[in-house]
């Protein structure tokens, strides 16, 4: 088994925000971040498949067709977008980091070929990240 | 849904490496230049992962606030801008950056109660890292 990791960036806004919560819930357990007009992020995203390697080839993956689903899954929907608004995942779930990560990763599994998806990282800053691994 | 989150913290402390159970030319083996009687100094990079379900109501596998409160407590506050070697934990053991790494996986292990702790990663330079993840064998 081998293991590729390709990265991109998105910039995009959010906020976080719960309607069953009470404002003042949503104040005490989000923070700054329930500001209703949000605040951004320059998203860093990896990506990483594992397969093993195609002996006509010698690639785990078709890098090509790798990044192409990245940009049309993922940064044509998510990038300079306020998460909240425009991204359907987001309408009804809080566009977190670890729900990011999550949802990056089903628009993601399924659309390759060969590879198989490993892990999904997004960083929202250069100091927190999330991993995704699929559902257990 | 299980996730992992990793937040990124940093410190800076000194250290000298120096075993008292080794004559001075052993420690001068091991320990090369961090033998050095009066120690010198690190910007630790820590690195701490922990993992649980993604609450439906918050989104989240924890609040950062409670992880950030628990290591600037725990961890920043007795660490940081302090003599590792002075500190009653490092009294008998050397302050290598794998000692240190164990221990704040054992710090976090113990108080942190409000997801699963993965995984400690120190860097000690951009050139040096020390992982930890307990007794037992990572999962990926
Ligand atoms: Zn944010």
């Amino acid at each position: 088994m081998i293991y590729l990791t390709r990265k991109a960036e998105f910039a995009a806004s959010h906020y976080y925000h719960n309607p069953e919560f009470t404002p003042e819930e949503n104040r005490r357990i989000f923070g700054k971040c329930n500001n209703p007009n949000g605040h951004g992020h320059n998203y860093t995203l990896e990506v990483t498949v594992k397969g093993e390697v195609d002996p006509r080839s010698g690639f785990v993956v078709d890098l090509k067709q790798l990044k192409e689903v990245m940009h049309h899954e993922v940064l044509d929907a998510m990038d300079h977008r306020f998460l909240n608004k425009e991204v359907p995942e987001f309408l009804y779930s809080i566009p977190t980091t670890e729900n990011i990560a999550i949802a990056i990763w089903k628009r993601l599994a399924g659309k390759l070929d060969h590879a198989r998806l490993h892990r999904v990282r997004v960083y929202e800053t250069p100091d927190l990240f999330v991993d995704f691994y699929g559902e257990d | 849904m299980k996730a992992h989150l990793s937040r990124r913290y940093l410190f800076s402390a000194s250290h000298r490496l120096h075993s008292d159970t080794m004559s001075e030319a052993e420690n001068q083996a091991t320990y090369g230049k961090c033998n050095n009687p009066f120690g010198h100094g690190h910007n630790y990079t820590l690195e701490v992962t922990v993992s649980g379900k993604v609450d439906e109501q918050t989104g989240m596998v924890c609040n950062l606030v409670d992880l950030d409160g628990f290591v600037n407590r725990e961890v920043l506050e007795p660490y940081d801008h302090e003599n590792l070697n002075m500190l009653p934990e490092f009294a008998e053991q050397v302050p290598t950056t794998e000692n240190l790494c164990m221990r704040i996986f054992e710090i976090v292990q113990r108080g942190f109660h409000f997801a699963h702790l993965e995984r400690v990663r120190l860097e000690e330079t951009m050139m040096n890292s020390f992982e930890y993840t307990g007794a037992h064998e990572p999962r990926h």
